[in-house]
């Protein structure tokens, strides 16, 4: 059963580099997939960002058609929040938190690799509506009345793409939570572990609950719209309040999915670069999953208008400001890791100081918003938009580019120039606040969100102009992140295993990037900031737990890609069956395909191989 | 992990479910999978609940003239029935009897096919009387969460009759008493699911 591991550094051709991606099963690489699909999407939802404001650049604006404008802000919510935030965080997830928690890889290599699949080919599903029909125009909360009224086929687009991706998530949290549970190396006690995992393995209890009631929603308006179902249309007894709770379920605990590992992020950035143990570990371990907890409790809180009566609204803006507590908790947490810390600025650094002030201006707009009679005021205006924009940009994307900067030497083994970070920062933070601060002020001047135009003489001008200066800004910030990947890629100069120097966390103790098994030997944890304690204790690496032996490693395979295929069929057979002879058969085909594949899966044994421990010293030596 | 390592009832562990590092994880996934089931099942239940009789004007369709007790009742006989012969298989496979365990697991699924093939024969009578998916909220709730139930049923025969047929010959490793023990637990599932459909649609809804 033993077989000869790929040798590291072997040169390999263009069919062989492609198949192995297409078959990893490695975390790391899987990290990295989660990165490139992530980025590519980040990308095109910023474009449709720009199309967005540059249509609001002026009043009585026809630049796009106002049928397109609905689709491009659609689009641009869809992509940004399932299709570019949560795969760039499940890159990062992916590659840092076995590192953190001394694994060789995550619990289900296989699934993880099907995650990705979905995620990428569900993707794929929901933009090839640009080409194909119509994009989906019922925004990112597809509302039922709305998402049923709507010709074409966007919606389906939509429906399909979604619940593909979503399921992705659904296993990819599954894994993260397992692997976390189990796969801990001796010694790390969960009152051991990064903030970085813990945030991951509270978002990933999360999604575990939160995308079932999705699935579900997605399921009924697919029903609806393609197979006769009923569940939204009054006219025959359905409702569709229905959408809007089952949406909001799974929506408001998706925005915790996104930033508690962004928070996770920033305590690892505001630690390392303090030089001092995060402050109040245990009440950051509490207020993460207090905040997880009383994210399901808060849901109607996006309905308050709906006409839910006053108790309800009352209980839910009640526990809606209750979660300020436990954030609160968190932001005097990280302003006391700093204070007294040596503190040094670098990229990660700068985008962890923005991070605070751009993050509290978006809670405090969020408890205004949670008192209800006033959101009465503040519901479907830019006050809206600018909330949200600075809890998602000012906490999540800032993490993104933070985590970027902060963990590329340890997955690429090179360092981005800090120069071109910092060049990428001011312009991205200057940019983002030029964009929003605004849109606070156009909301509470009547101006209302979703709207094509806007008509000249109404003191919205301005502010409007300015707004887009500002996403021009953030788009010339990520202009010059890529180019700074591009440039340090293209030099290629090697870093160390701690090219920080401040590394506290068990990823900094080997070689950047890891070799495949990641550690040569289990390490043997001792404290919180493991690594940290061997440094402080002139160690070099760490102290390991088990002499070396041979490591089992799992197999690559290609049946992920396949099982995804198949459901990637599926939809448009799903989708075109209404118009077309052909599409019950194409959706029957590709389902059996998909069920094929399990079952494949299922029959055939996949025990993995061994790598020998003369292969492990050999190659240990070979670093050396 | 060796799968021509020969156990005996002696030497077999106490535990084999969770014997190996790959067992734990299947083990601890699969609950947790549960755990997401369940939520998905709470949010069918919660949509039925708001639609039950929600039908549009003129329409005849209720729970209390359409659904049938005796039928449901044997139904229900079987899948706990079910349940019950599949806790004997785990019981045999904990003291490594393959051939035992083999034959109640048959056994469970030749049950849940009876199941199966009334809730065919169900929906198929509810069609024929106009009672169509598309007929009402009502019908599109109601057949969307037994229908879910039902495909999960439907699943699980694919899965034991596939682990069955796998492992006839090689008999009882490590490497797959996980994966008949997850399938216990997921079969466990389902009926529990059941228990709550029988209840919430067919009971209250002829009774409440």
């Amino acid at each position: 059963m033993t077989t000869v591991a790929n040798s590291v550094g072997q040169k390999k051709g263009f069919g062989a580099t492609l198949w192995d991606w297409l078959t990893t099963v490695d975390h790391k690489k899987i990290g990295i997939l989660y990165l490139i699909g992530g980025g590519f999407f980040f990308v095109l939802g910023g474009i449709e960002a720009m199309l967005i404001r540059l249509q609001l650049l002026i009043p009585n604006n026809d630049f796009v058609s106002a049928g397109f404008f609905n689709e491009l802000i659609t689009m641009h919510g869809t992509t940004m929040i399932f299709l570019a935030a949560m795969p760039l965080l499940f890159g990062f997830m992916n590659a840092i938190v076995p590192l953190q928690i001394g694994a060789r890889d995550v619990a289900f290599p296989f699934i993880n690799s099907l995650g990705f699949w979905m995620f990428f080919f569900g993707g794929l599903f929901l933009n090839l509506s640009w080409f194909l029909d119509a994009a989906p125009d019922a925004g990112w909360t597809s509302y039922a009345s709305l998402s049923i009224a709507s010709t074409g086929h966007g919606i389906d687009f939509y429906a399909i793409g979604l619940q593909i991706a979503g399921a992705g998530t659904l296993m990819a949290g599954i894994n993260f939570l397992v692997t976390i549970i189990n796969m801990r190396a001796p010694g790390m006690t969960y009152m051991r572990m990064p903030l970085f995992t813990w945030t991951t393995f509270v978002a990933s209890a999360l999604i575990l609950f939160a995308f079932p009631p999705l699935t579900i929603g997605i399921f009924f308006l697919t029903f609806d719209r393609m197979f006769g179902g009923n569940f939204f249309d009054h006219t025959m007894g359905g409702n569709t309040i229905i959408w809007e709770h089952i949406f909001w379920i799974f929506g408001h605990p998706e925005v915790y999915i996104l930033i508690l590992p962004a928070f996770g992020i920033f305590s690892e950035i505001f630690s390392v670069f303090s030089r001092k143990r995060l402050f109040g570990y245990s009440a950051m371990v509490f207020a993460t999953v207090l905040i997880g907890f009383l994210g399901f409790m808060v849901w109607a809180h996006h309905m308050f208008t709906v006409g839910l009566g006053p108790t309800a609204n009352a209980i839910f803006a009640v526990a809606t400001m209750a979660i300020a507590v436990p954030t609160g908790v968190k932001i005097f947490n990280w302003l006391l890791t700093m204070w007294g810390g040596s503190i040094k600025i670098t990229t990660p650094m700068l985008y962890a100081l923005g991070f605070i002030p751009s993050f509290v201006m978006g809670g405090v707009t969020g408890v205004q918003q949670g008192a209800a009679p006033l959101d009465y005021q503040l519901h479907d205006s830019y006050f809206i938009v600018a909330h949200f924009h600075y809890v998602i940009v000012g906490g999540v994307v800032l993490a993104i580019l933070a985590a970027t900067h902060y963990w590329w030497p340890k997955m690429f083994g090179t360092m981005l120039s800090e120069k071109l970070g910092k060049i990428t920062f001011w312009f991205f933070f200057i940019g983002f606040h030029m964009t929003f601060f605004l849109q606070h002020f156009l909301g509470l001047m009547g101006m209302p969100r979703r709207v094509w135009t806007y008509m000249d003489g109404q003191g919205w001008n301005l502010f409007n102009l300015i707004s887009t200066i500002g996403a021009i800004l953030m788009a010339i910030g990520v202009i010059v992140l890529i180019i700074n990947i591009i440039v340090t890629t293209a030099r290629n100069e090697r870093v160390g295993n701690d090219p920080w120097e401040d590394g506290r966390t068990l990823e900094w103790a080997i070689p950047s990037p890891p070799p495949f098994y990641n550690f040569a030997q289990t390490p043997l944890v001792r404290g919180l900031d493991t690594y940290w304690i061997e440094k402080q204790e002139g160690h070099k690496g760490y102290t390991a737990a088990e002499p070396v032996t041979d490591i089992h490693m799992p197999n690559g395979s290609i049946i992920p890609f396949f099982m995804t295929l198949g459901l990637f069929i599926a939809g448009f057979g799903a989708m075109y069956r209404v118009d077309h002879s052909w599409g019950l058969g194409v959706l029957v085909f590709g389902l059996a395909f998909t069920f094929l594949t399990m079952a494949i899966r299922s029959v055939k044994d996949d025990l993995g191989y061994y790598v020998t421990k003369d292969q492990i010293r050999r190659m240990e030596r070979g670093r050396d | 992990m060796d799968l021509n390592t020969k156990f005996t009832p002696q030497s077999w562990p106490d535990h084999p479910e969770t014997a190996t590092m790959e067992a734990k994880n299947k083990f601890v996934g699969f609950w947790l999978f549960l755990g997401g089931e369940t939520v998905l099942f709470a949010t069918l239940f919660a949509t039925y609940l708001a639609l039950k009789n929600s039908v549009p004007d003129g329409n005849e369709f209720r729970t209390e003239t359409l659904f049938e007790l005796p039928l449901v009742f044997v139904m229900t006989m079987l899948l706990l029935t079910s349940s019950l012969t599949s806790v004997y298989a785990m019981y045999h496979m904990k003291n490594y009897n393959f051939k035992g365990m083999q034959v109640w697991l048959a056994i469970t699924g030749f049950l849940g096919l009876g199941f199966l093939a009334l809730e065919v024969y169900e929906f198929n009578h509810y069609i024929h009387l106009g009672f169509t998916f598309g007929n009402s909220a009502f019908s599109s709730a109601f057949y969307t969460l037994v229908g879910t139930h039902g495909l999960h049923v439907a699943i699980g025969l694919v899965w034991l009759t596939l682990l069955i047929l796998r492992n006839a010959k090689r008999g009882l490793n490590l490497y797959n008493a996980t994966k008949y023990y997850t399938f216990s637990l997921y079969w466990h599932f389902i009926d529990v699911v059941w228990v709550f459909i029988f209840t919430v649609v067919y009971l209250m809804g002829v009774v409440g």
